[in-house]
């Protein structure tokens, strides 16, 4: 093999230049330590027990022939729990190890700390409960009046939306039903981490994570010990795509590193994984769509049902966005949108990539071509129609003060040359390897759709990121709780430093809460959040420097680039050649625009920002066989202003490749509450056989007011409208209504 | 060969090294057995039923997932894994194109990927980009879309098949 | 633990009869699946993936002997892919690279999966597969070898030496359904081959029945619509052949897919193959 005698050095690279990640050479050489590589002197090995059953009572726990296994030094239930026995993202509502009542299949009922993990393992499985069980709550609907399994009640949110005149009626009117199977994050790196004990009494939690405090929090209060006792600092995070918002093995590890005083380490297998984690919120959705016969939308009626499984995580705010969110990037005058969040037996649901947008956004866009069809216009035309704009309003009354341009993603995307025609080589025909099809089996379809996507928390939520800048006779640090899941913070934190100060070494300290949150790396918000917050801290660096300046000098600087100028012009002095020899640490906290929950008619200026993506797909179906070869997806993206160009690029494809999963692979299968494919077998990934050339169209750059740089946030939306244009095109191809995801090759075939 | 290995440990030979490996679990993988035996953590497990090559190794030089290898099978055979393949201070041309082009996000999946592609571009040195996408279908990357890491070969192809041309090449 | 590496067929063979619960490793692609997954927790193992004999492969007059050993790789990418066409086709769909780099033709029988691709494959080309002991060998077809879903009539001291495989002049085709493109496991498949010399077409049937299992009533249906010097068939028999094919099967349904949709596909996988091995003749 070739070797160039050359190690990554940080390039030129301020913001809008493609800079390369600071921690690729050491991913690349495979030195980068994720949480499951940690490793301690005298540790031990975590395993947790997990009930098989969807719905039981807990009768008793033996762990007597579990602790006399050799090698075994804890076994502990839920009476070992030093503080609550509960925790929840939104609200506490989840034991941290099942007391009484399970609740759904895979609750953890005890854990294990032994010498190795085959023992660990062994330990589990010599626990003897007794169980008694009960038939299962898992139909969505029946849970919304069916007896309660949580002391909660299994209405998690019930949220209205009334807009406008909910009376009127369309010319056209279509209606149509749709449903959103569970999709999983399935991140590469399984849950892991490491607790170690102090002497002090303190505990040290290393964590695969997408929110440092949030994770202190709930672990102090089931420790029942003070907040800063509980450290919690990242290791490295093998993907989290909303997967790793929830605790996971967090409380686990702690109590058994706090009962054996020696450090526990813990990995869920793939397995594990999918009982170890929320999923992407499963919908049936139904909307009625209004229109005037010169094809602008009048009304859109809606009722969502989300099924949150057996805990609310963050269900009431994913409801929140698939209702918000339910007409779509389109300007409707009048809505009416009822929606329920609600607990079943299944496996708890939560963040995923998309929150909500992603569920209602594939009912949408269905709904827009059948309305197109039904009006005999073109489907792209149609959209742009009726494309929402700055100063428009959404059906919450919210006015768009930021960029809207929808048309500008549509057009750009509607003007893209197609692909060439379909390959005469069987391997690039759908079935790939299998060689099943034959060119005269393929048919072609091409489907577009359009998304909205919220950028940060919403709902009156106090949102905020901290940051710290420390300059030390030209070194520089840059502290921040933000957690890089491999989405490229790391290397906008340089491309910020070198932009303001000019400085182009930089190094990052770990992420923990030895300084305030960062708040979650999830909602498309760590650029905004974070990135503001290092940028603030940057500035604010410059600010002490120029008062330092002025007060030696007399001369008042301003900074122009990296370059700080007198105001008459004459004096100059580039930023980093000022700061030598000098000594700052300024610390920054970055809060967006505040915002208000919805009142009771679903009203109210509950959202920050708002992104939007348009995408195309080109299928080849095997209409016979049902089975389905994405050719291409191509996209047009609003992004404020690209930040990273080749990052860009990593988080469009990558979220393209998700949604393609959920339109055609990806589902978490069910039987009474139980998983029928924890394993990446038969969870089906998409390959790179299956993921198609994505091309992009046109990034859209109109500085948003008030963010940062003026970008949006750019991760979710290649999520959300790629799943609804596949379908759209295999419509297209089949002329079949397919209004469930994922589609299976039966659905087509049989269909 | 042995007659009987009860109660005794094996040798394994990894990246040119011989490690004793004392008797344990007969079930531990040649992955378990690299990371957390011998603190090779560059392998990654992500699955365990050899579906995402996040623990590609090379055993005799052929490319095969760790974790689908008994440990004790792999003893007498010489085990290559990522952290072989380059020196402390340099990067391959795969690894230099992987950072180039964008090709690394979580990195989880990585290490598993350059063992495939460089193992695939001795045999394949210029691929089209079905030939590429089939090489690494068994690595699966929840992150990336494959885009970049099509692109990333693509780089080290084009380079090859100048460096034919006479360039320095010091393999 | 007790771990053995056999470097001879005969020492495999004195292994197992010293205590036959002793387990046989081959490529371990499915082996370790199971033992990481916890559904086995082997204590004392052989090993047989070194022995010269079972790597080999050689021409043995009409037939192929393909040692257990050999793995699907070379199946799929050396000479054997041009002698047994079809063998090499289902081997490519098998797994990931990595996984046909180091699993063998005899794991894949001895696993005696459903979905095991190069079982049909066997199956249609009437393999034999040559068990061994200490007693000695016998000679078994690939569906008294496979007895259920996942169960074999390989005795506790028996290890499968040898796949001798028939070498057919006709054309060969295997085709397998999965919801991916690639690394996918099948939902249906179907192998079909044929012999012009004796003029005979056979067909077998993966992942949609718990044994191996041939479509012989559509074999048979079809003989007399062929026309074998022009390599023809005629248009009017492919409605019933296809159902008789999709007869043969007998599918459950699973997670994976429901059994309707298997029936279907595998009837439309026999029509398929015929149509790319026979020309279609309108016989007006």
């Amino acid at each position: 093999m070739t070797v160039v005698k050359e190690t990554v050095g940080i390039r030129q690279s301020g913001i809008g230049v493609s800079a390369v990640r600071p921690d690729a050479q050491e991913k690349v050489k495979g030195d980068f330590i994720f949480s499951s590589d940690l490793s301690s002197e005298g540790m031990l090995w975590g395993q947790t027990l997990r009930s098989p059953h969807a719905s039981a009572k807990i009768l008793s726990i033996d762990i007597s022939d579990a602790l006399s296994i050799s090698g075994v030094h804890a076994v502990l239930t839920a009476d070992d729990v030093p503080g609550e026995n509960i925790f929840g993202l939104e609200r506490a509502d989840q034991p941290v190890l099942a007391d009484d009542f399970i609740r759904y299949a895979g609750e953890p009922v005890a854990i294990v700390a032994a010498d190795h993990p085959e023992v660990a393992r062994k330990a589990a499985d010599a626990i003897r409960v007794e169980y008694e069980i009960f038939s299962p709550l898992v139909d969505s609907y029946a849970a919304i009046t069916a007896e309660a399994i949580h002391p909660e009640g299994n209405v998690i949110r019930h949220l209205n939306i009334l807009h406008g005149d909910t009376e009127v009626v369309g010319d056209v009117v279509v209606e149509g039903e749709y449903e959103v199977g569970m999709q999983d994050q399935a991140f590469m790196g399984t849950e892991s981490g490491m607790a170690i004990p102090s002497p002090d009494g303190s505990i040290n939690l290393q964590i695969s994570t997408q929110w440092l405090h949030s994770d202190q929090e709930q672990v102090a209060t089931a420790l029942n010990m003070p907040m800063e006792m509980v450290r919690v600092t990242l290791a490295g995070v093998g993907g989290a795509f909303g997967g790793r918002e929830d605790v996971s093995m967090h409380v686990h590890l702690c109590m058994l590193a706090l009962h054996t005083g020696k450090p526990v380490k813990m990995i869920y297998d793939r397995n594990e994984s999918f009982l170890g984690h929320v999923h992407r919120h499963p919908a049936r959705i139904w909307y009625r769509h209004h229109a005037s016969s010169e094809g602008l939308l009048v009304k859109v009626e809606a009722k969502v049902i989300l099924d949150g499984g057996a805990y609310a995580s963050t269900t009431s705010a994913v409801l929140a966005n698939a209702c918000c969110f339910s007409i779509g990037s389109y300007s409707v005058p009048n809505a009416s949108v009822e929606g329920w969040g609600v607990r079943t037996n299944n496996p708890p649901c939560g963040a995923m990539r998309g929150f909500g947008n992603v569920q209602t956004c594939f009912g949408v866009e269905a709904q827009m071509d059948k309305l197109a069809k039904e009006l005999s216009l073109d489907p792209v035309e149609f959209r742009l129609a009726n494309a929402l704009k700055s100063g428009d309003t959404i059906i919450t009354g919210q006015k768009i003060t930021g960029t809207a341009p929808v048309r500008e993603v549509l057009m750009s995307l509607a003007n893209h040359p197609l692909p060439e025609p379909p390959s005469d080589n069987i391997l690039e025909r759908p079935g790939g390897t299998g060689r099943t099809t034959d060119g005269s089996h393929v048919k072609r379809g091409v489907g577009f759709a359009a998304s909205i996507k919220n950028l940060m928390f919403s709902e009156g939520f106090d949102d905020f990121s901290e940051a710290r800048c420390i300059v030390n006779d030209g070194f520089i640090a840059i502290q921040t709780a933000c957690v890089e899941v491999g989405q490229g913070f790391v290397t906008l934190v340089h491309q910020i430093v070198q932009e303001i100060l000019g400085i182009e070494k930089v190094d990052i300290l770990p992420a923990d809460t030895s300084i305030g949150s960062a708040g979650s790396t999830s909602a498309s918000r760590q650029s905004w959040m974070s990135g503001g917050a290092v940028m603030k801290a940057c500035e604010a660096v410059v600010d002490s420097l120029i008062s330092d300046l002025s007060n030696e000098q007399g001369i008042t600087f301003e900074r122009i680039g990296t370059v700080l100028v007198a105001p008459d012009g004459s004096a100059s002095i580039p930023v980093t050649d000022a700061l030598q020899g000098r000594n700052y640490d300024e610390t920054v906290v970055h809060r967006h625009a505040p915002t208000v929950p919805l009142d009771k008619n679903g009203q109210g200026d509950a959202h920050v920002s708002f992104a939007f993506a348009a995408h195309r797909a080109v299928v080849d179906v095997d209409e016979e066989l049902g089975l389905v070869r994405v050719v291409e997806i191509a996209t047009s993206q609003d992004v404020g202003r690209v930040l990273n160009p080749i990052q860009a690029r990593g988080q469009i494809e990558g979220g393209i490749t998700q949604g393609l999963g959920l339109a055609i692979l990806e589902e978490i299968v069910l039987v009474d509450g139980k998983i029928q494919n924890a394993n990446f077998t038969d969870y089906l990934l998409p390959t790179a056989m299956d993921t198609p050339t994505i091309e992009i169209a046109a990034l859209i750059e109109e500085p948003e007011p008030n963010a940062p740089f003026g970008a949006k946030g750019i991760g979710e939306p290649p999520v959300i409208s790629s799943t609804p244009a596949v379908v759209a095109a295999i419509r297209d191809a089949t002329g079949l209504d397919l209004n469930r995801v994922p589609i299976r090759p039966e659905d087509i075939a049989l269909g | 060969m042995d007659k009987d290995k009860r109660s005794t440990g094996y040798s394994l030979s990894v990246n040119d090294t011989s490690h004793e490996i004392s008797k344990s679990w007969l079930g531990e993988s040649l992955l378990y057995v690299l990371r957390e035996k011998l603190g090779l953590y560059g392998s990654k497990n992500a699955c365990e039923q050899g579906e995402c090559g996040s623990c590609s190794v090379l055993m005799d030089g052929v490319l095969v997932c760790s974790c689908l290898v008994l440990a004790a099978n792999a003893t007498g055979r010489d085990i290559k894994t990522i952290e072989s393949i380059s020196d402390d201070d340099s990067l391959t041309d795969v690894q230099k194109a992987f950072v180039d082009a964008g090709a690394i996000q979580c990195g989880f999946c990585t290490p598993g990927l350059l063992i495939t592609i460089h193992d695939f571009l001795e045999t394949n040195p210029e691929p089209n980009v079905l030939e590429i996408r089939e090489a690494i279908s068994g690595n699966l990357c929840r992150c990336t879309g494959y885009g970049r890491i099509v692109e990333a070969v693509q780089i080290v192809s084009k380079q090859k098949s100048v460096g034919q041309g006479g360039s320095d090449d010091s393999s | 633990m007790e771990f053995h590496i056999a470097s001879s067929t005969e020492e495999i063979c004195s292994l197992l009869a010293e205590d036959p619960t002793r387990e046989i490793l081959a490529g371990g692609t499915d082996f370790m699946v199971e033992v990481n997954f916890r559904q086995k927790d082997p204590s004392a193992v052989i090993a047989i993936d070194r022995v010269p004999e079972l790597k080999q492969w050689r021409h043995d007059g009409d037939a192929v002997s393909i040692g257990s050993c050999v793995t699907y790789r070379e199946i799929e990418r050396g000479p054997l892919s041009t002698i047994v066409p079809a063998l090499a086709q289902s081997a490519r769909t098998v797994g990931s690279p990595q996984i046909r780099n180091i699993a063998t033709i005899g794991g894949n029988l001895g696993t005696a999966s459903p979905a095991g691709d190069m079982i049909p494959v066997l199956l249609a080309l009437d393999a034999r597969v040559t068990i061994r002991s200490i007693n000695g060998s016998r000679d078994v077809a690939i569906d008294d070898l496979i007895t259920g879903v996942k169960e074999t009539s390989l005795a506790d001291n028996e290890f499968i030496e040898v796949i001798k495989v028939p070498i057919l002049k006709g054309p060969q085709e295997f085709l397998k359904v999965g919801p991916r493109n690639a690394m996918v496991i099948s939902i249906a498949s179907l192998a079909m081959v044929t012999d012009p010399e004796q003029t005979t077409v056979a067909i077998a049937l993966g992942s949609v029945t718990a044994a191996p299992s041939r479509a012989r009533e559509a074999e048979e249906y079809i003989q007399g619509f062929l026309d074998w010097d022009a390599m023809t068939v005629s248009s009017s028999a492919l409605p019933d052949f296809r159902r008789l094919v999709a007869e043969a099967s007998s599918p459950i349904n699973d997670h994976r897919s429901s059994a309707a949709y298997r029936t279907h596909a595998v009837g439309v996988l026999g029509q398929r193959a015929l149509l790319r091995i026979f020309e279609s003749r309108d016989d007006g």
